[in-house]
């Protein structure tokens, strides 16, 4: 073996060697940079119980507008950080409360009392009191919160924008 | 003086070494018959794009991309900076101008076949520019923090959260959090700022090295074939039989029109002002009617008039088959006719894409799927409507308006278009066809059978059968006599 071939092995060892180092250390890097990125998706769920309110708050067989602060607000959330949702209350401690977002595309409904329909500015979906669905595109009924009544307070589970993705808020 | 500035171009040169590259650019043989004012869209577009960047970064020094902060910086850029008011105008209104140069580009690029062998991958990469330029209008108009933005972003994870299996996932990763806030606002400022600038800046620098390489496509002629084997030697030689140096032939159109497309954006900009920010990203405030700005008006239109059933799979598939198909056309017809006289399906296909969206976005100006939510309160009855009617047909007028049927029903013309107009109701249905109608709902009404009683029902009734032309009979059962026998 005479020495310039020698040579040549030497140089493509080295080669190879650095493009091995730096394959591992983009791995290295990739894994903390792509865990960093994916991180909201890490959680499985963003869920926590949050008051709403004295009971006196809501009359019975009325549905009225309420609204909490996100149990995950941000210093400079500002007041995205505050969400609506409708809250209906039958008799005694027998509620509905129904998230703000339309079930088509997430358009904040409007409750009308006299006609007893909430409607979405948006695209024309229409529930019933009761938040079944009546017309227009929305595939289903409006999502609605967990609750529970406890020392005189309304409660409901939520933390997470509803979607048909993750339904059960 | 002239003197003194050519040496010192010869020492910069002597160390940059860009003469010559420059000479080479400016100099390059064009074919006569593409230096023609229909191959100026994409350097005007490139204009346009340049004039983004620095309005942009204009406006990146005053702007706050806070959640708490961003519509209080927008107001004080529209109202207190010095022309920070005529910035803004000048980057919302820019970017309508881009889009619209962009399409403009996009359709002349496709039936002039300029994406044919070998042009393969330069329409590839404009593909890419033009999913980067729609991606920095929906970004741009979610930095416009406000309730616009902040019910288009709900949209936008609605849409996401109709993914199978992964949808909470996909949504959470948009709004970088459980609920549009802070972090929303922080991702899609670096979206736009950051992310989708350097893709464009990258792909326009890809798509333009192809161009220069590759050469301007030449002026389609009907009957001239292009094949892989030959095109490029008949290339050569059209360009060297027929060409012109690019520099000044083709680049003075190049320059006048983008010349007058920045004269025409800063009298467009002067005029109409800057684009929102309309009300504060509150959630809280329901009081809203979001709409998404105009670029993206057709696909809320579309949104509303799809079968319900069609939906899910449309929106997560269609995006994908069309785009596929887009990416995909030149290396489905990479060879054969250049010109739009010999391509008469290619013509059809331009018309019906263009009259299509045209169409659903005339329709998202004044989307009449939507309910007028205001229509109850706000829009009188017609005075001739109530004018010597009895007592329960009046007490049916009240009721047409206290029970929201304005919402979606118009009366002289006036109230929403969700359902048929009522001013001539009585000439469709008749008494019972009414009741039922109003009772069972249907044909996208709700049924109001546990929200009227029946003396509501009956007053509606009555006021509706008054609801035709003077002159003309109501709709009647056919079993029954035209004309009462008692009236003989």
């Amino acid at each position: 073996m005479d020495s310039s071939t020698d040579k040549t092995t030497r140089r493509h060892f080295l080669f190879r060697l650095g493009i091995a180092i730096n394959a591992i250390a983009i791995v290295l890097l990739a894994i903390p940079i792509v865990g960093y990125l994916l991180s909201p998706a890490r959680r499985f769920t963003w869920l926590d119980w949050i008051p709403l309110g004295p009971l006196t708050d809501y009359p019975e067989n009325e549905t009225r507008l309420a609204e909490y602060v996100s149990p995950f607000k941000k210093k400079w959330d500002g007041e995205t950080a505050k969400i609506p949702c409708w809250v209906r209350r039958l008799t005694g401690n027998q509620f509905q409360v129904f998230a703000i977002n339309c079930t088509h595309l997430g358009c904040p409904v409007r409750w009308f009392a006299e006609s007893g329909l909430f409607m979405c500015p948006c695209h024309g979906g229409v529930f019933y009191s009761d938040g079944r669905h009546a017309s227009g595109p929305p595939p289903r009924a409006l999502y609605q919160y967990k609750y529970k009544v406890q020392a005189d307070r309304l409660w409901i589970y939520a933390g997470e924008l509803p979607t048909l993705g993750h339904p059960e808020v | 003086m002239n003197e003194r500035l050519t040496r010192l171009w010869r020492w910069l040169d002597a160390r940059l070494q860009v003469a010559d590259a420059i000479q080479s650019v400016a100099e390059h043989p064009v074919p006569r018959s593409s230096a023609s004012w229909w191959y100026v869209f994409g350097s005007a577009t490139l204009v346009v794009f340049v004039l983004q960047v620095v309005t942009g970064i204009c406006l990146a020094t005053v702007y706050t991309p806070a959640a708490d902060r961003a519509w209080d910086s927008l107001i004080y850029l529209n109202y207190h900076q010095p022309l920070g008011w005529y910035l803004r105008a000048l980057h919302g209104w820019g970017s309508n101008f881009m889009v619209a140069l962009m399409v403009t580009h996009m359709i002349q690029v496709f039936l002039f076949g300029a994406y044919k062998y070998p042009r393969e991958l330069t329409w590839v990469a404009g593909c890419v520019l033009l999913l980067c330029t729609l991606g920095m209008a929906f970004t741009g108009q979610v930095l416009r923090f406000d309730q616009d933005a902040y019910w288009g972003l709900g949209i936008g994870a609605a849409i996401a959260g109709r993914t199978p299996i992964l949808g909470s996932k996909i949504v959470d990763l948009i709004l970088g959090g459980p609920i549009i806030a802070g972090e929303t606002l922080s991702r899609f400022f670096a979206l736009h700022v950051f992310v989708i600038p350097a893709l464009l800046i990258g792909f326009v620098a890809l798509h333009l090295f192809l161009v220069l390489r590759i050469g301007i496509n030449e002026w389609p002629m009907p009957g001239r074939i292009v094949s892989r084997s030959t095109y490029r030697r008949q290339y050569e030689e059209l360009v060297h039989a027929d060409g012109e140096p690019f520099m000044p032939y083709a680049a003075q159109k190049d320059l006048v029109f983008a010349g007058l497309i920045i004269l025409s954006l800063l009298v467009v900009a002067a005029i109409a002002g800057p684009i929102g920010p309309n009300g504060q990203p509150n959630p809280t405030i329901i009081q809203t009617v979001p709409r998404p700005d105009f670029f993206f008006l057709w696909l809320f239109s579309v949104f509303a008039l799809l079968p319900p059933w069609t939906e899910t799979v449309l929106m997560l598939t269609g995006p994908v088959l069309a785009l596929g198909l887009l990416f995909a056309l030149p290396f489905i017809s990479g060879t054969g006719e250049k010109s739009w006289l010999r391509r008469p399906f290619s013509v059809v296909i331009v018309i019906l894409i263009v009259t299509t969206i045209g169409s659903l976005t005339w329709l998202g100006t004044f989307s009449p799927w939507s309910p007028h939510m205001n229509a109850w309160s706000a829009v009188p009855t017609p005075i001739e409507y109530v004018k010597g009617r009895a007592p329960l047909e009046l007490q049916g007028a009240l009721l047409v308006q206290s029970k929201q049927c304005r919402n979606c029903h118009a009366l002289g013309g006036r109230g929403g278009m969700r359902g048929p107009a009522l001013d001539r109701t009585a000439t469709r249905l008749t008494r019972s066809q009414i009741v039922r109608q109003i009772l069972q709902g249907g044909g996208n009404m709700p049924a109001y059978r546990s929200n009227l009683s029946p003396a509501e029902v009956n007053a509606i009734v009555a006021f509706l059968a008054t609801m035709h032309p003077r002159g003309q009979l109501p709709a009647r059962n056919s079993a029954s006599p035209a004309i009462p026998a008692s009236s003989n």
